[in-house]
């Protein structure tokens, strides 16, 4: 599968855009664990065989769904090299306190993912609450779809990617 | 009036070149209607019962007249020559194609206007007092803060896919709330703590629709610097725990019901405290730079108006007299006054404007009140800054126009929702009920004998026309495919918020004029003096009498006790 890749933080995030292809497949909550390989894997079978997966050939990242909050996360934050947040739908928009608490609050520096109902129109705002990786739902315009991160220059609020609200930058810009 | 900068022009801009994208793309097929709904719901196009409407924002309702210009121009060259003002201060256009959408953003871009979150379940249009700046009651200007709000709710990245749409208000005089800020899903008073300091109180979870609320106080106190991360708080809360498995119950005001006052505070206080101290905090800069754009124009030094006034209301042009005793409200400035422009004319759905009106309002604007107007949530608009001597002139201007109805705050005065004229959520129409009550109570003695009365009609409810609100609510029913009407009394938006009550069966259309007349002649029979406004006699009586009015004594029962209306604590 081919998923979107950006930046976190930069001036110019929409530079960066990207297609790549995934390396992580994900494994669902009631499939086996394959041996090797970059895996992602639901958040509660994660503390299950946390102590297993520490041993693994190859790297684990975890699933939460739209209703599970940053806090459960808190503890794991420093080692996990992925976090995806499920969208369940585009109207569900949980995920994006979700992914702001956990770059924010909770420090996390791996890769966060959006997954689920995700669209093109959707990932300036997911870029800003600070995903990076995005899969989604059609993969048959992505080219058109890197697109979405230049469409604006200007934004009023401090996010994930710079946390001054516009206030405080036109204060500092020279004018 | 707020003047943009370079970057709230570069967002206006930009957001008219992604929406053009974004139509081209549905133009073409690339996109399904499914995926282009929530796009265009995000600014504020809807599919209505006959064609696509687009609402366009109007922050806190204020206007300078080149927007209205440019409204005008709108209206003429991309639907069919006139706009309606809504209960939100905003203005919508019924007809619109959909692919003069992005040329339409673009004229609204080139006056520091757009229709960015319109609709949508995000944060909307940010409403406020329309005689903010100029009212002697006031705290201070309330505008300024607004401001600050539609800056920071402008594309928020965090919000944009809230559990359900999300209104603001911001009111700041203690002794009249105009802007109904308690039914808000927040509202914010501008308030003093007892060292003098200004903050705000700031109210979650009002609302009307299916379940009405009134706001109770979340933040009894907060300080200037710290509105902005207090709302965030709210805002997070809400999002996070906000229900979503029902689009009738994911309202904040179900939140804060299901959770209580104490437990919602708690959660938003643990939250707040964590961003409190962060870059959210607003800086005196920021501030200043807000309020400089709202300051006072350039008054003249005027002696009082009130000697002037009273020979105006007693004089010989009894049109003038009239309109000038109605429609015309007190000023900070000496020698000037507000005047209410009703949108209420006979025969013409409230809140409709022509884009000729529109053009020739801008000029009154311009030559009587420093090139300003205001939107109402009355749907009605105002001149706020009006000399007191030019009221002669202005009136026969407006006369002239048809704008002179002097019936502010009467019975006429009424406000309706679009209903099923234009509507696809409606159950029954609003405008034909709203224009015959404007026909069968048009004399305007019979109205100044009525005094202060406002009727809200609403045709579903999800309550657009705020019928539960009014000192008489209407709203409109489906029974069997007939339209029907319920009559509700004793609502009333203000700091004495209370919410109407159902008086009984509903009434078929042709009924339920004549059930309001019987209601309005009862009051009539049964108040104390003349300046019993029929809002106190409901407050006084209850409704049991009323309800006997209209329906006749109830059979074998006995009489029963007063019943009292909810009323808010403040």
């Amino acid at each position: 599968m081919r998923i979107i890749k950006n930046a976190r933080t930069g001036v110019d995030r929409s530079a960066q855009a990207r297609i790549e292809d995934d390396a992580w497949s994900h494994v669902a909550d009631d499939a086996e664990v394959p041996a090797q390989g970059d895996v992602i894997v639901g958040l509660a079978r994660y503390r299950e065989l946390r102590a297993t997966f520490a041993k693994r050939a190859g790297k684990v990242g975890v699933r939460v769904h739209s209703n599970q909050e940053a806090k459960e996360l808190a503890d794991l934050t420093a080692e996990l090299p992925l976090i995806a947040i499920e969208f369940p739908n585009f109207k569900d928009g949980r995920g994006y306190t979700t992914a702001r608490l956990l770059r924010e609050r909770f420090a996390f520096k791996g890769e966060l993912r959006a997954i689920g109902d995700v669209m093109r129109d959707q990932l300036f705002y997911m870029t800003r609450c600070g995903f990076d990786a995005f899969e989604l739902k059609s993969t048959k315009s992505l080219d058109e779809a890197l697109g979405a991160f230049s469409e604006y220059s200007v934004t009023y609020q401090g996010a994930a990617d710079d946390p001054r609200p516009l206030f405080r930058r036109r204060a500092q810009a020279v004018r | 009036m707020y003047q943009y900068d370079e970057y709230d022009q570069k967002i206006v801009e930009e957001r008219a070149k992604q929406f053009g994208g974004q139509v081209d793309r549905r133009m073409s097929g690339s996109i399904e209607e499914l995926e282009f709904k929530p796009l265009r719901l995000q600014n504020g196009l809807y599919m209505q019962l006959h064609a696509y409407m687009l609402r366009v924002a109007i922050p806190y309702g204020l206007l300078s007249s080149k927007q209205l210009r440019m409204l005008a121009h709108i209206a003429r060259t991309y639907d069919k020559s006139y706009g309606h003002f809504t209960t939100r201060q905003n203005l919508q256009y019924n007809w619109p194609a959909l692919e003069n959408v992005p040329k339409i953003l673009e004229c609204l871009a080139s006056v520091q206007m757009h229709a960015i979150q319109t609709s949508g379940n995000c944060v909307r249009n940010v409403t406020s007092d329309h005689f903010a700046g100029v009212a002697a009651d006031e705290l201070e200007d309330p505008r300024p803060w607004a401001e600050l709000i539609r800056q920071w709710s402008t594309f928020h990245p965090e919000f944009a896919a809230l559990p359900r749409k999300f209104k603001i208000a911001v009111g700041a005089s203690p002794a009249e709330d105009r802007a109904a800020v308690r039914f808000h899903d927040i509202g914010v008073f501008v308030t003093e703590n007892e060292r003098g300091e200004r903050g705000f109180e700031v109210l979650v979870g009002g609302g009307m629709g299916r379940t009405p609320h009134i706001a109770p106080v979340i933040g009894k106190f907060v300080a200037r610097q710290d509105l902005l991360s207090y709302l965030e708080a709210v805002l997070r809360v809400y999002n996070a725990y906000g229900r979503r498995d029902n689009i009738y119950k994911a309202r904040i005001k179900i939140l804060v019901h299901a959770l209580g006052v104490e437990a919602f505070r708690a959660k938003v206080e643990e939250e707040w405290l964590q961003i409190k101290d962060g870059p959210l905090q607003l800086t005196e800069t920021e501030i200043a730079r807000v309020v400089n754009d709202f300051a006072p124009p350039a008054y003249e030094k005027l002696p009082a108006a009130t000697a002037l006034l009273s020979s105006f209301v007693l004089g010989k042009d009894r049109a003038l007299g009239r309109f000038v005793k109605n429609n015309v409200a007190t000023h900070k400035q000496p020698g000037y006054v507000a005047v209410t422009v009703s949108l209420k004319e006979r025969d013409i759905p409230p809140g409709d404007m022509t884009d000729y009106q529109m053009d020739r309002f801008a000029e009154l604007a311009d030559r009587f009140s420093f090139a300003e107007l205001r939107v109402t949530h009355t749907q009605n608009l105002v001149l706020a800054d009006v000399k007191a001597s030019d009221l002669p002139a202005l009136h026969s201007e407006l006369a002239a126009l048809g704008l002179a109805t002097p019936n502010a705050n009467k019975i006429t005065d009424l406000i309706a929702c679009p209903g099923l004229d234009y509507c696809a959520l409606a159950n029954a129409r609003s405008i034909p009920v709203a224009l015959e009550i404007m026909q069968r109570f048009e004399d305007i003695d019979y109205q100044n004998d009525l005094g202060e009365i406002s009727v809200k009609i609403s045709g579903c409810i999800n309550a657009c026309g705020h019928h539960h609100v009014g000192h008489i609510g209407i709203l409109g029913i489906d029974k069997q495919g007939e339209e029907f009407y319920q009559l509700m009394l004793g609502g009333a938006p203000g700091h004495d918020a209370s919410i109407g009550e159902i008086l009984g069966r509903a009434f078929p259309r042709t009924e339920i004029v004549p059930a309001m007349e019987k209601v309005l002649a009862h009051y009539l029979a049964v108040r104390q003096a003349p300046d019993e406004r029929f809002i106190d006699v409901v407050r006084r009586t209850g409704l049991a009498p009323f309800k006997e009015a209209v329906y006749g004594p109830a059979p074998g029962s006995q009489k029963k006790p007063a019943q009292e209306t909810v009323h808010a604590d403040h």
